[in-house]
C-alpha cells in the first residue's frame, strides 16, 4: 500500500478548519490550504448524498473580488473586464451571474470564473491556486476604471442537492425565487450574504458568501438540518467530473483555449466575429479564427467499457496495438452516480463525436473506452 | 497459522509455504470506499516489493505490493466482483491473493501484530 502525504505546516486555513476537525475531516494540502477532503462519512456517501439531499461546501480557499467603477456607473466596469475575458460582460443583467474565463495573448486560459453583476459594481469569483494572479491581472489592466477589491473578509460555503433550496430557505425565504445564476446580496439567518443559485456539481443549489468571523454559526445553521451533510473535496471532485464541469490546471490551463475545451457556449456571440463588440479580449485571433475554423483538437467526455477507472494522465490511442498517443485524460474517476469509471480528455477532432472508440493505457493494458455527451449525470438546474 | 504485517499496510497469514496476503484495515480506512480491485494472474512470478494488485477508491489508485517473493497460486474473484467487500471484510473474507513462497527467510523482517499496532498507533 501506497501512503498519503503529511499536511504542511506552511499552509492556510480557512475560517471553517475547526468546524472541519470537530466534524472528522480528513485534511489535506489543497491549492494552498488545509481542506477536507472528506467527513467520516466517506466520498462515496458524501456523493451520494449531495445528489440525493443536500451537501454543504467549504469553498472559502476560493477567491473573492469586487470591481467598483471609479465612475459608479457598473457598466464601465463590465466594459473593461471584457478587455480579459471574451464573454459578454456588458450583457449581464444586475442580480444575474455568468461563467467567464481570462484568457492569455495565445488564447490560452488563465482561469475560469463566475462575474455577477451587483448593479452598482462586479463580483468575481475565481480559482485558489490563481487567485494573486488574477487580482494581479486585473489591478494591471483595469485599474484605469475600477478599484480592485480583494473579498479577504468573506468566506464562501456552498449548499448544493435537490433538497439545497428546502433547506436554505428555512434561513432566507427570498431563495425560493432565485433562478439559475441569479446573484446578489441576501439577508441569511440575520447574516449580510452574498447568494448565487450556482455551484459546481450539476445539481440546484447555492453558493453563499458570509462574512469571515460569521461562517462558523452559518454553516452550523446549516448543517443543523438533517438534510444536510458536510461534503468535502472528493466528493466535490466526483460530482463536478459526473456534471461535466472544467477543473482549472486539469481540464482547462494556458495550453487550452475556450473552443478547444468545448466552452462555445460560454462566449456569446456579442463578441464573436460580426457580434458588436466581437474581438478586444486576449487571443481573440486565435479564439475567433476557431470560432470560423474548428479547432485541431477538443475535449471531450469518456466512458470506459470495463470497471477500472481511467484516470488523469492516462494516454489515449486509437486503436488497441497504435504506438502513437493522440490525446490524454485530463481527469478521470470512479463515478458513484453512475456505477462506473467516468472521464474527460482532449482529443483529435476527427474523434471526437460522440461514440468514437478510443484506448486508454492502463497500467499497460489499452483500455477501451468511447466518446460520452456530457454531462454524465443530467443537470437539474432551476432555470 | 500465523498472521504478519508489513509497514505498507499489509497482512499475509501463513500456512505451511503459501501466504495469504490482504490490505489492513487501517489500509481499507485511509483508502475509503474501494470500488474496483485488479488481481495478479494466477500462475504469475512475483518478486518482493514489486506491485502485484492494484486497489482503487473513488478518489485515487494505490498499489498492493507482493510481500514475499513466489508464484500466484490463487486470486480472490469474489473482491474483484464486489469490491466494497474490501471496506467491510478487510482482514477476513477480503484477502487478495495467495502466494507459494520461495524464500521463507523474508518473513524475517515482517512485523507481528503487537509491531504491526505500534507502527499505526
Amino acid at each position: 500500500m501506497s501512503a498519503p502525504g503529511a499536511v504542511s505546516s506552511l499552509l492556510k486555513r480557512t475560517p471553517l478548519y475547526a468546524l472541519h476537525v470537530s466534524l472528522g475531516g480528513k485534511m489535506v494540502p489543497f491549492a494552498g490550504y488545509e481542506m477536507p477532503v472528506q467527513y467520516a462519512a466517506g466520498v462515496l456517501k458524501e456523493h451520494l448524498h449531495t445528489r440525493s439531499a443536500a451537501g454543504l461546501f467549504d469553498v472559502s480557499h476560493m477567491g473573492q473580488i469586487a470591481l467598483v467603477p471609479k465612475s459608479g456607473r457598473v457598466a464601465d466596469a463590465a466594459l473593461a473586464l471584457e478587455r480579459l475575458v471574451p464573454q459578454d460582460i456588458l450583457g449581464i443583467a444586475p442580480g444575474r451571474q455568468r461563467y467567464a474565463q481570462f484568457t492569455n495573448d495565445a488564447g490560452g486560459i488563465l482561469d475560469d470564473l463566475m462575474v455577477a453583476n451587483f448593479g452598482e459594481h462586479l463580483v468575481l469569483v475565481v480559482n485558489a491556486a490563481c487567485k494573486n494572479a488574477d487580482e494581479a491581472l486585473l489591478r494591471a489592466g483595469l485599474s484605469d476604471v475600477c478599484e480592485v477589491q480583494p473579498l479577504t473578509d468573506r468566506a464562501l460555503l456552498a449548499l448544493q442537492g435537490p433538497k439545497a433550496a428546502y433547506v436554505l430557505a428555512k434561513l432566507c425565504a427570498d431563495v425560493e425565487s432565485m433562478r439559475f445564476m441569479d446573484a446578489g446580496p441576501r439577508v441569511v439567518d440575520g447574516l449580510d450574504c452574498y447568494v448565487s443559485r450556482s455551484g459546481y456539481t450539476g445539481e440546484d443549489g447555492f453558493e453563499i458568501s458570509v462574512p469571515a468571523d460569521q461562517a462558523e454559526k452559518l454553516a452550523d445553521a446549516l448543517l443543523s438540518d438533517k438534510d444536510a451533510l458536510p461534503i468535502g473535496l472528493g466528493a466535490r471532485d466526483s460530482l463536478r467530473l459526473e456534471a461535466g464541469l472544467c477543473l482549472y490546471g486539469h481540464d482547462i490551463d494556458t495550453e487550452t483555449t475556450p473552443v478547444e475545451a468545448a466552452l462555445e457556449w460560454s462566449v456569446q456571440k456579442v463578441r464573436r466575429m460580426g457580434g458588436a463588440r466581437a474581438g478586444g479580449f486576449p487571443g481573440a485571433e486565435n479564439i475567433l479564427g476557431q470560432f470560423e475554423n474548428g479547432a485541431a483538437r477538443r475535449r471531450v467526455g469518456l466512458r470506459a467499457e470495463g470497471r477500472a477507472p481511467v484516470r488523469e494522465g492516462a494516454a489515449l490511442f486509437a486503436a488497441p496495438g497504435s504506438s502513437e498517443p493522440i490525446g490524454k485524460v485530463t481527469s478521470g474517476g470512479f463515478g458513484p452516480t453512475l456505477n462506473a469509471p467516468v472521464a474527460m480528455g482532449y482529443v483529435p477532432t476527427s474523434l471526437s463525436a460522440v461514440d468514437a472508440q478510443l484506448f486508454a493505457d492502463v497500467r499497460g493494458q489499452r483500455l477501451p473506452l468511447r466518446v460520452a455527451a456530457m454531462p454524465f449525470v443530467p443537470n437539474t438546474y432551476k432555470r | 497459522m500465523t498472521t504478519l504485517y508489513t509497514s505498507d499496510h499489509e497482512w499475509l497469514s501463513i500456512d505451511g509455504d503459501v501466504a495469504t496476503i490482504g490490505i489492513t484495515d487501517y489500509a481499507q480506512a485511509q483508502l475509503g470506499d474501494v470500488v474496483f480491485v485488479e488481481l495478479p494472474k494466477v500462475g504469475r512470478a512475483l518478486k518482493k516489493a514489486e506491485a502485484a494488485a492494484v486497489v482503487e477508491s473513488v478518489k485515487a489508485a494505490s498499489d498492493v505490493y507482493a510481500p514475499v517473493t513466489g508464484e500466484v497460486v490463487e486470486v480472490n474473484q469474489a473482491i474483484a466482483d464486489e469490491p466494497a467487500l474490501v471496506n467491510t471484510d478487510a482482514a477476513g473474507k477480503a484477502w487478495f491473493f495467495k502466494v507459494k513462497m520461495s524464500d521463507r527467510g523474508e518473513l524475517g523482517g515482517l512485523m507481528d501484530e503487537a509491531a504491526y499496532k505500534a507502527h499505526t498507533a
